[in-house]
């Protein structure tokens, strides 16, 4: 079963790689990338820890309700585990190394 | 006939170039803060001998010598065997190279249309693209109006490039937001059994590896 996700709600200043109009969407992981650099901190020159990415897929409906042109057809988009929080009834954590 | 151009206002006894098009401004204007930055830099780093101008020129041909051309290839190689293809979806960027293709260090996931689903690429947030193996992007994959519409109304925009697809087909739109870039692996056209990888390469347009077009049919 895939993992169901949503999308941290947060609005930082700063680079950030989490586009808002995924920010509070769920979704599924549909494959795990590996660990990455996290770019909030390379656009500052900060020294980052690789980070586990992920691939998350949406449905246009969980986008854009009833405005979606077809509630069925997907987005999916890169998005770093700290942006991630497991939903309820996925109790499993995020493996910290995909 | 002159055409008419929101962004100036031309006089009825403006020059017009023989193809009746208003001809293009010289660039007389300063340079930008950016642009007197990267001047500035490049003529650093050249002094100080961290390179040199001919590999910055090199650098330059290199890029340009990109083209999707060698995408086509990749396509039409994936159309033609089946191990490679999925190498290919496995991991594309090793399939790149394996062809021998210089991509650096782009990392790259092809995804695979097929008779229910079609795939198509955007970056919302800026430009991102497989340059490394496909070239320079077009222009309008940057602008605010692809970008911006084609993760909300994919259909629509994907008909105004003459592509329109039925309720039925799944549409798969891929926003480039980190370290990833995406190629499309169209469906092999009908009617092309038995083609070589070169002509099958040459149905392959750009439109069709970001997936506002599909590729050309048989002649």
């Amino acid at each position: 079963m895939p993992d169901r996700v949503r999308v941290r709600m947060m609005m930082p200043p700063g680079h950030v790689r989490t586009p808002a109009y995924l920010r509070g969407k769920t979704g599924i992981i549909e494959r795990s990338l590996g660990a990455f650099a996290n770019p909030e901190q390379l656009a500052y020159r900060q020294k980052s820890a690789p980070r586990p990415l992920y691939r998350v897929r949406f449905t246009m409906a969980e986008i854009w309700g009833p405005a979606a042109e077809n509630p069925d057809d997907t987005l999916d988009a890169e998005i770093f585990a700290h942006w991630l929080e497991p939903l309820d009834d996925s109790h499993a954590p995020l493996p910290s190394r995909p | 006939m002159p055409h008419y151009h929101p962004d100036h206002d031309h006089h009825d006894d403006e020059p017009l170039s023989p193809s009746g098009h208003p001809f293009r401004p010289d660039n007389d204007a300063p340079l930008s803060y950016w642009q007197t930055m990267e001047i500035s830099i490049r003529e650093l780093l050249i002094d100080k001998g961290v390179t040199t101008a001919a590999e910055i020129a090199a650098q330059i041909d290199a890029m340009d010598a990109r083209s999707p051309a060698d995408g086509a290839r990749v396509v039409a190689r994936a159309w033609t065997d089946a191990a490679f293809r999925e190498r290919l979806l496995h991991d594309a960027s090793a399939a790149s190279r394996e062809m021998g293709f210089d991509i650096g260090a782009l990392r790259l996931i092809a995804v695979e249309n097929t008779d229910d689903a079609h795939n198509v690429i955007v970056c919302t947030l800026c430009s991102c693209y497989p340059r490394n193996l496909l070239g320079l992007p077009p222009d309008w994959y940057k602008t605010r109006a692809y970008r911006s519409r084609v993760v909300r109304e994919p259909r629509k925009v994907l008909a105004e490039f003459g592509l329109t697809l039925p309720e039925s087909t799944r549409i798969r739109v891929h926003d480039s937001t980190a370290d990833m870039r995406y190629i499309v692996l169209p469906v092999r056209p009908a009617g092309t059994q038995g083609w070589s990888e070169d002509r099958l390469a040459g149905l392959v347009t750009r439109d069709a590896m970001i997936g506002t077009g599909l590729p050309k049919n048989p002649a």
